[in-house]
């Protein structure tokens, strides 16, 4: 319906006209939550269903491309929800002050407590080292850095992944992270700038390993039937991702709003995750998680640091991945 | 015929940087005037004042007592044939001469038949559709010769328009250019380096030497007894005229 | 008016090339400026900065005069040698410089990256493994995208050398390259070092992928990660700032020695030449030899690896492909249009400014300035495609201008005068005269324009919602889908389409009458 030329010759009068009769709720999200093998679909029919609305997904770049869209348009996005930002960015997003309270507290199977006024978490996954079976598989970063094993990265500047890297040796490490780095640098094959260029490299077998999540490996079984992948436990523990989603402000469909925000923590939504985003649901399903996502590992130590701590630690974390890999 | 008619050079100076080219005289029209010199005189640089192409130094340049020196070429009463590129290669040969009558080429049944009529009268007849690149060399000089027949504009320069062709071709498309002039009532310059073009078919001549264009005098008469830059010139294109 | 010796006339006309130089200063620099407004406050640099601004330039640097030396024996023995199936090499080798980022890098990768052929061979050979990662990786795959720009510019080149200079240079003994080939690449190297430098100035994907770390990181990169991630609107316009001088400085420099160089057409000739026995036999079958290797192994494996998958793409990607090509075209007739216009100011300074200035520009920049200036009056996603195809037109701008602008020369050259006196002026001079002699240049230009812009994926993902997806950006969402397969065919069709827009172009232009 949004097919430019189609405005431009006035040919969406019609349709246009419908649409106003219904309410719209616009929902900005990551560009791979709306493909066709993303959750979008699934979720948009499910929630149609209940709210007599028409819900338009708007996909837009990554977690972070998400968030300087929704700063350069500020007051006047169209955007209701913003679904896709992960905790690192939650901090500069609620800074913003575009978010509004959602008001809601349900039970959430997290690893962690939650309590940001602002955000509510979807889903949720540890960040990982992901290789073939029989390949190489260092259980630390100190193994790792003295092992052989190749890997692929994603810059922190540029992608969410990358960042939660950064965030991790940070964390784990603390001052003596630009060592751990410099230590790394010979196994890092290359820094991609997103997640899609560092797996697609791995699978091109460019490198033995790749940062992705713990549930990659559950993809290539359900999906592909392929057993071959493999995540690294590793001794140090994992930092956590939590993708969350808030209410814009401005939103001109509050109630709309909120009761997305229901929707989204109810089985509906949830059970779609799984296998649809590759990550575990911030609640757990009736069913549970399917077959092949029990094959995951489960860490000891599951690292978050709180988003304001998040944000204070961050160009630490940068300074320490750029001046320990430039050496 | 009053003085002022003709082709008049006030003063003029087509000088560039060190190199000087001067003109003061009106040459009478009618007929084919020769315009001789050695290379490097200056006779295209007058040729290209007269056209439109260059904005003299000094001085000024009138027809019949009109000042052209500031007009667009378009707008003087002058067509030209080039010593190449006289025809557009891309467009047939009936529009190639339609664009003397609009240069929008919007042409209507009788203009149709006036080009049609010219191509008859220089032995072109049902060539007009072809493109120029089917032409023989002689054929296309022809055409270009139509072109500037159908073009209402008095006075013609021929910049050596012939001398890609062979000797004896060459001398009979000026003959016939010649011809077409003089019944058309043109007056015209003919640019050659070669004497014996002068002597065929111009009655008068107009010397360019040592940075001066001389007023035309008789062919006949030039020849006769040249003067003694012209001798020193004639001596040295003995060969060049038989290249 | 009144010094001497000046044309009295000119008989194109002017004010298409006014417009379409202020549309470009507004689109480059008026863009710069929305952003650096929106900033609001001054951008300051850090010690990482001036890292990437000095990688840029080395990279830039090697990349450029790496590929114009590798070009010129190419050219050469293109140039000198007839054999069957050259026209065909010539406009396959081509291929790399429209070849879309992503699919060129896998394309590199199953070459020479850790699991690609070389390698293969190396290990089976016994021998250490190489690494395409680091500054060498970013020059190879600059190299391989810009030498076929180089070659094709510089066999141009040749094909500009009458063949009669050959033939007295046979006749005097005289030595071929002192006196004709030498003057001729003096000519034009300088234009063609600096048009790749500019455009290696402004790589982004291929120096971060390749460049194995953060040392390689570039202006341009640190521009999108200064408005993707940081939302430092005022760090972007200061580094689009620096880009643009950077810009400045190198086309200042090439300026003296340089004049513009003719861009396609011609290329078909094979100059007959006396200086081609012997040795020079064998040197020329490597360099044509190693160059096809080089650029089309890479193209190949890529293609055969994603061929299978088009027929079981999903509909959403043929959806794209569809809007792409769409985009594709109407931002080459927009480019060409400009061009052209750009063209018939006659090599004026501000033409020759408004067709450069895009090569420095940053896409991401163009597009943040355009969204900032756009989305106070509309919703910007319904401009996407229009957007795109404006700023995709733009960034091919340079190199149509620079293919048309020396056939508008030569046609002036030709048959402007005989234009001039028969009052062929304004438009119907472009139509009657310019348009029907520039044919073969004008189809070249929609051809590169139409193909550059299929596979952009820059400024989109800045305005796109889903249902203005053009393919290369579905390429790019289906990989972060996991889908690399389906990704893979995404790409041999967005390659087939790039290259099969671009023939069309070429070939209907070529096709002339005369």
């Amino acid at each position: 319906m949004k097919h430019p030329l189609f405005h431009v010759a006035g040919l969406t009068f019609a349709a246009s006209a419908a649409m106003a009769q219904t309410p719209e709720l616009t929902i900005y999200t990551y560009d791979s939550f709306v493909t066709e093998w993303g959750p979008g679909p699934a979720i948009e029919a499910a929630f149609e269903e209940v709210c007599g609305c028409d819900l338009v997904f708007s996909g837009h770049g990554d977690g972070a491309a998400l968030l300087s869209r929704l700063r350069l348009e500020g007051n006047r996005t169209e955007a209701d929800i913003v679904l896709g930002l992960d905790t690192n960015l939650t901090y500069a997003a609620a800074e913003t002050g575009l978010f509004a309270p959602h008001g809601l507290s349900p039970d959430l199977d997290l690893p962690v407590s939650w309590d940001d006024p602002d955000f509510l978490p979807y889903d949720w996954g540890y960040f990982a080292f992901v290789g073939n079976e029989g390949g190489p598989a260092p259980s630390s970063f100190e193994e790792l850095a003295q092992s052989d094993a190749s890997i692929v990265i994603q810059d922190p500047r540029s992608s969410t992944p990358g960042l939660g890297l950064a965030l991790w040796v940070q964390q784990v490490y603390g001052d003596e992270a630009a060592g751990l780095w410099a230590d790394l640098a010979d196994n890092v094959v290359t820094v991609t700038p997103g997640w899609s260029e560092a797996y697609g490299l791995f699978l091109e077998g460019e490198a033995d390993l790749v940062l992705s999540y713990t549930t990659s490996p559950a993809y290539h079984l359900i999906a592909e039937e392929d057993a071959s992948k493999i995540a690294l436990r590793f001794d140090e523990g994992h930092y956590m991702q939590v993708e969350v989603a808030g209410i814009v402000a401005s939103t001109d469909q509050p109630d709309l709003a909120r009761q997305f925000m229901e929707f989204m923590v109810s089985d509906a939504f949830q059970s779609v995750i799984p296998t649809t985003n590759w990550m575990f649901p911030a609640v757990m399903p009736e069913g549970g998680l399917p077959e092949g996502f029990g094959t995951d590992i489960d860490p000891e130590t599951a690292l978050l640091l709180p988003a304001d701590a998040a944000a204070a630690l961050r160009e630490s974390a940068i300074d320490a991945w750029r001046t320990g890999l430039s050496q | 015929m009053t003085a002022s008619d003709g082709l008049q050079f006030d003063r003029l100076d087509l000088g560039q940087g060190d190199f000087s080219l001067t003109a003061d005289f009106t040459m009478s029209p009618g007929g084919l005037v020769a315009l001789i010199g050695p290379s490097g005189a200056g006779k295209s640089t007058l040729l290209s004042a007269i056209a439109g192409f260059l904005e003299p130094r000094r001085g000024l340049i009138r027809w019949h007592g009109q000042d052209i020196t500031r007009l667009a070429p378009a707008q003087r009463p002058v067509s030209i044939l080039f010593q190449d590129n006289n025809l557009f290669p891309h467009l047939p040969v009936w529009k190639n001469l339609g664009l003397a009558l609009d240069p929008r080429l919007k042409l209507s049944e009788a203009d149709r038949s006036r080009i049609d009529e010219i191509l008859d009268r220089l032995g072109l007849a049902g060539m007009g559709d072809r493109q120029p690149g089917a032409l023989s060399g002689g054929q296309a000089s022809r055409a270009a010769l139509g072109r500037v027949l159908l073009a209402d504009r008095p006075l013609v320069l021929l910049d050596e328009p012939f001398s890609a062709l062979g000797p004896g071709l060459r001398q009979d498309m000026l003959h016939l250019a010649a011809r077409m002039m003089e019944e058309a009532g043109r007056t015209a310059i003919l640019v050659t380096h070669d004497p014996d073009d002068a002597r065929l078919v111009a009655q008068r001549t107009m010397l360019v030497m040592d940075g001066i264009v001389h007023p035309p005098i008789g062919t006949d008469a030039l020849f006769a007894d040249p003067p003694d830059g012209l001798r020193q010139y004639l001596g040295h294109s003995g060969d060049m005229s038989r290249r | 008016m009144a010094h001497g010796s000046e044309p009295i006339t000119r008989g194109l006309p002017l004010w298409p090339g006014r417009i379409a130089a202020g549309l470009v200063l507004l689109l480059t620099l008026g863009t710069l400026l929305a952003v650096g407004l929106r900033a609001g406050s001054a951008g300051r640099f850090g010690v990482a900065d001036w890292a990437a601004i000095r990688f840029t330039l080395v990279q830039a640097v090697l990349s450029s005069v790496l590929s114009v030396a590798a070009a010129i024996p190419v050219a050469r023995a293109l140039a000198r040698r007839s054999f069957p199936g050259r026209r065909f090499l010539i406009a396959v080798m081509g291929a790399p410089f429209i070849l879309p980022v992503v699919v060129a890098i896998l394309g590199l990768l199953a070459v020479f990256g850790r699991g690609g052929v070389i390698n293969d061979a190396l290990i089976w050979a016994g021998l250490p493994a190489i690494s395409i990662y680091g500054l060498h990786g970013v020059v190879l795959a600059h190299v391989f995208f810009n030498l076929p720009l180089a070659v094709r510019l510089i066999l141009q080149g040749w094909a500009t050398i009458p063949a009669e200079r050959f033939r007295v240079a046979a006749s005097l003994d005289m030595s071929v390259w002192r006196f004709l080939e030498w003057p001729m690449l003096r000519a034009t190297v300088p234009g063609i070092l600096l048009a790749i430098f500019l455009i290696c100035l402004t790589s982004f994907a291929v120096a971060l992928t390749l460049g194995g770390g953060p040392r390689a990181t570039t202006v341009e990169l640190a521009i999108y990660q200064a408005i993707r991630f940081e939302f430092d609107l005022g760090r972007a316009a200061l580094l689009a700032g620096v880009q643009f001088t950077i810009c400045a400085v190198a086309a200042a420099a090439a300026w003296w020695i340089a004049v513009p160089s003719a861009l396609g057409g011609g290329l078909d000739r094979v100059v007959q030449r006396w200086d081609t026995g012997g040795s020079t036999r064998f040197s020329d079958a490597c360099a044509i030899g190693m160059a096809a290797l080089f650029l089309l192994v890479p193209l190949t494996l890529v293609l055969s690896r994603g061929v299978t998958e088009i027929a079981a793409l999903p509909n959403s990607v043929w959806l794209a492909a569809g809007r792409s090509v769409g985009v594709a075209i109407f931002s080459a007739l927009l480019c060409v249009v400009a061009a052209l216009a750009l063209a018939m100011l006659r090599g004026s300074a501000v033409a020759g400014l408004a067709g450069t200035l895009p090569l420095a520009a940053s896409g991401l920049v163009i597009g943040t300035g355009l969204f900032v200036v756009v989305h106070p009056v509309m919703d910007p996603a319904r401009l996407a495609l229009p957007v795109t195809a404006l700023v995709n037109a733009a960034l091919a701008l340079p190199f149509a201008y620079r293919a048309l602008s020396p056939a508008v020369e030569q046609v002036e050259a030709s048959h402007g005068r005989l234009a001039d006196t028969l009052g062929v002026c304004g438009m119907a001079r472009v139509r009657l005269v310019l348009l029907p002699r520039i044919r073969a240049p004008l189809g070249f230009s929609l051809g590169l324009a139409a193909a550059l812009s299929m596979g952009d994926l820059g400024v989109i993902a800045l305005f796109a919602g889903d249902a203005e997806e053009t393919l290369p950006l579905a390429m790019y969402r289906l990989m972060g889908a996991y889908r690399m397969d389906t990704a893979a065919g995404a790409g041999v069709l967005l390659v087939l389409l790039s290259f099969g827009l671009f023939w069309l172009f070429d070939r209907g232009g070529r096709h002339d009458r005369v």
